[in-house]
């Protein structure tokens, strides 16, 4: 037999097992299904949810609302924690990482240290002792830590204030200004310290690959050390840093949906809840993968456009 | 005193930065020292202990359950059986981190070491109490699912890896949508579908218990991520070595087994590693789905009402324990890639 016919064969072989293989698992379900009266089908999606949900952001929402609108909640709870965060941490990666390279001892060691500490837990540990830390070892309202004027620390949550808008203690709570309930708080600092230790070494990585050469030329042609690294290092470290830091950015995405275990109620925790309720796993699962499968090309799309933007002309690809 | 000051006071704001430091130190350190250590409780008969003023922290919390961190719900008179196997699986990962025992015979050790394991675990043979995997927990279980999940998933990825490299484009195509696919989701949606959907799947009478599936869907997704290292590593190899192997008469699979994948993957050793780290932390979100690892173990402790309250202990303790296993691992995947890699290559 030729190698073509040969290559010819394998491939109607795998073909038809992938076809026979899904064909038979989807038979296996609809079955199921039938013998369990679970109509399949996304008609669901307009029924009524009927549980509440803690944080709805800028979505009204009750529990007589549909399930669609409840999921939409869950997008929006999503997206606005991942796009909190992937800034945060690249600020905060950004600076762990130059922080890495500086001269002072004392000061690399020190983000040196942290970064191994970070990278080396599950996140998952961290998001439980950040959890545990404000909502068990903070005081309450009444007795919030107030470290700086108008920004109370309490086991409820942080507030903050807003222009002409000062939180202040009324009751068991605060009302006024900006609030981050606790399960956003913590989702924020564990996914925020987390990615910004990777971050970190992407960064350190990027500018160390900035031949010396290029740093002492700009030194002897008279510029500070501020300005060899904002003009000279910077525009030729994120050629290497950008691809890198897309898929940090995507992990941080995908790793918000750890939400479901401290109770912020992103897509993934209401789409368990929903699955929970009216047992349509195969939407539930399909619905959250779909989201997500198109958060993570929109993000690689933007990059790449970011990537071929900063990219030597000539030389993106 | 001239490198102390060209570390730590070269210029104005270098001086600021490790005052600053220093200064945080002293404010911060003295009373964690204090908390952690000198005001601690290692020994409690009664939580109260703990609970009385001025007490730090309380590590009685941790040595209270330490059984039932370590092994779950195992039962409790069995739990040697748990322990021998924790210590003949670190001892498997230890041994097969030298370099003398990279043979051939390597693979085969696993399959004794993984059967000998699993022996221990369920028994029901040679004496041994048969113990359901339900009741499996703690440790063992957070090693067991990462080992296992690694053992499977690495054959995978490499098949995975050469499809995706292959000239014939619907293996292509379906190796590509494979690994795109499962690394463009979260874990957590991955095992919902192994926890809660794949049982819709399977035909009627039929069911995997939950451990299994929540394993099988470890294997997928580390395989998805473990290709891609592979991938690296196959690109990496020069052009001159297939086409040597090529003009030498290999057969496809003669050159893949003997002259390419032997380099290929020497040289992803390093990133495997790396990858193996992020796999290991990520067995921690079986949690969710309801399975007893390690830290559910110890997340389930702190529900007791007797000793609630030390949640800062307990997750300090966890974080200790995965620090030590990834820190472990990514101390050799630095030494690897420091000098061994390039070496190694040239070896083969």
């Amino acid at each position: 037999m030729t190698r073509r016919a040969r290559g010819l064969l394998v491939q109607a072989a795998l073909a038809a097992a992938l076809v026979l293989g899904f064909g038979y698992l989807a038979c296996n379900a609809a079955q199921n299904l039938g013998a369990r009266n679970i109509a399949s089908g996304f008609a669901y999606l307009w029924r009524e949810a009927g549980f509440e949900i803690g944080e709805t952001g800028f979505i009204s929402y009750s529990a007589a609302d549909s399930y669609l609108r409840a999921l939409a909640i869950g997008l929006a709870n999503t997206l606005r924690v991942a796009a909190l965060g992937v800034a945060l941490a690249t600020v905060l990666g950004t600076l762990l990482g130059l922080a890495r390279l500086a001269p002072n001892l004392l000061l690399s060691k020190l983000a040196g240290a942290y970064v191994e500490v970070v990278r080396n837990v599950p996140l998952l540990v961290q998001l439980f002792f950040w959890y545990v830390l404000i909502t068990e070892n903070l005081p309450a309202p009444a007795d919030a830590l107030n470290p700086l004027p108008g920004l109370f620390l309490s086991n409820r949550g942080i507030f903050f204030p807003l222009p002409g808008n000062v939180p202040v203690l009324s009751g068991f709570n605060f009302t006024g200004g900006g609030a981050l309930s606790p399960e956003f708080a913590t989702l924020l600092a564990g996914l925020v310290t987390y990615t910004a230790a990777f971050i970190a070494e992407i960064v350190r990585a990027g500018v160390l690959s900035v031949p010396r050469g290029q740093v002492e030329a700009a030194r002897s042609l008279g510029l500070g050390r501020r300005d060899t690294l904002r003009r000279v290092v910077l525009p030729q470290a994120l050629r290497l840093i950008v691809p890198p830091l897309t898929s940090q950015y995507l992990n941080l995405t995908k790793n918000s949906s750890l939400a479901v275990a401290i109770g912020y109620p992103d897509l993934v925790s209401i789409a368990n809840t929903t699955m929970n309720q009216t047992g349509q796993a195969i939407e539930g699962v399909a619905v959250i993968m779909a989201t997500f499968l198109t958060i993570s090309l929109s993000i690689s799309a933007f990059m790449g456009w970011y990537n071929r933007r900063v990219a030597l002309r000539g030389l993106a690809a | 005193m001239n490198w102390l000051r060209a570390r730590l006071f070269s210029n104005w704001w270098s001086a600021l930065a490790t005052l600053a430091i220093l200064w945080l130190a002293w404010k911060l350190l003295p009373p964690f020292v204090e908390w952690a250590l000198v005001d601690a409780v290692w020994r409690a008969a009664d939580p109260r202990e703990c609970r009385a003023p001025g007490a730090g922290a309380c590590w009685a919390f941790i040595w209270e359950k330490h059984r039932f961190i370590l092994f779950g719900t195992y039962p409790y008179e069995q739990q040697w059986r748990p322990a021998i196997a924790t210590g003949l699986l670190v001892f498997l990962w230890v041994f097969s981190s030298f370099k003398h025992s990279w043979k051939w015979w390597l693979p085969a050790l696993w399959v004794m070491g993984l059967a000998l394991i699993a022996v221990l675990m369920w028994g029901g043979v040679f004496g041994l109490a048969y113990v359901e995997n339900e009741r499996w927990g703690g440790l063992i279980l957070t090693l067991l699912l990462a080992s296992a999940g690694i053992a499977f998933a690495f054959p995978l990825s490499i098949l995975l890896a050469l499809g995706r490299r292959s000239e014939l484009p619907v293996l292509r195509a379906a190796c590509i949508c494979y690994i795109e696919l499962i690394r463009g989701v979260p874990l957590i949606s991955v095992l919902f579908m192994a926890s809660v959907m794949l049982p819709l799947f399977l035909p009627a009478g039929v069911t995997i218990d939950k451990l299994l599936r929540a394993q099988l869907a470890l294997v997928l997704f580390a395989a998805a991520y473990l290709a891609e290292v592979v991938r690296g590593g196959l690109q990496a190899m020069p052009r001159h070595q297939e086409e040597t192997a090529d003009a030498l008469g290999f057969s496809w699979w003669g050159k893949m087994r003997l002259v390419i994948l032997p380099q290929a993957l020497r040289l992803s050793i390093p990133p495997l590693v790396n990858t193996f780290i992020g796999f290991f932390k990520d067995t921690s979100l079986v949690l969710i789905i309801g399975l007893f690892d390690l830290l559910s173990t110890i997340k389930v402790s702190l529900q007791d009402p007797v000793w609630s309250g030390f949640g800062a202990e307990a997750y300090l303790f966890a974080s200790l324990v995965y620090f030590a296993f990834c820190y472990a691992m990514s101390a050799y995947s630095r030494r690897l890639e420091r000098g061994d890699a390039p070496r190694l290559l040239a070896q083969s």
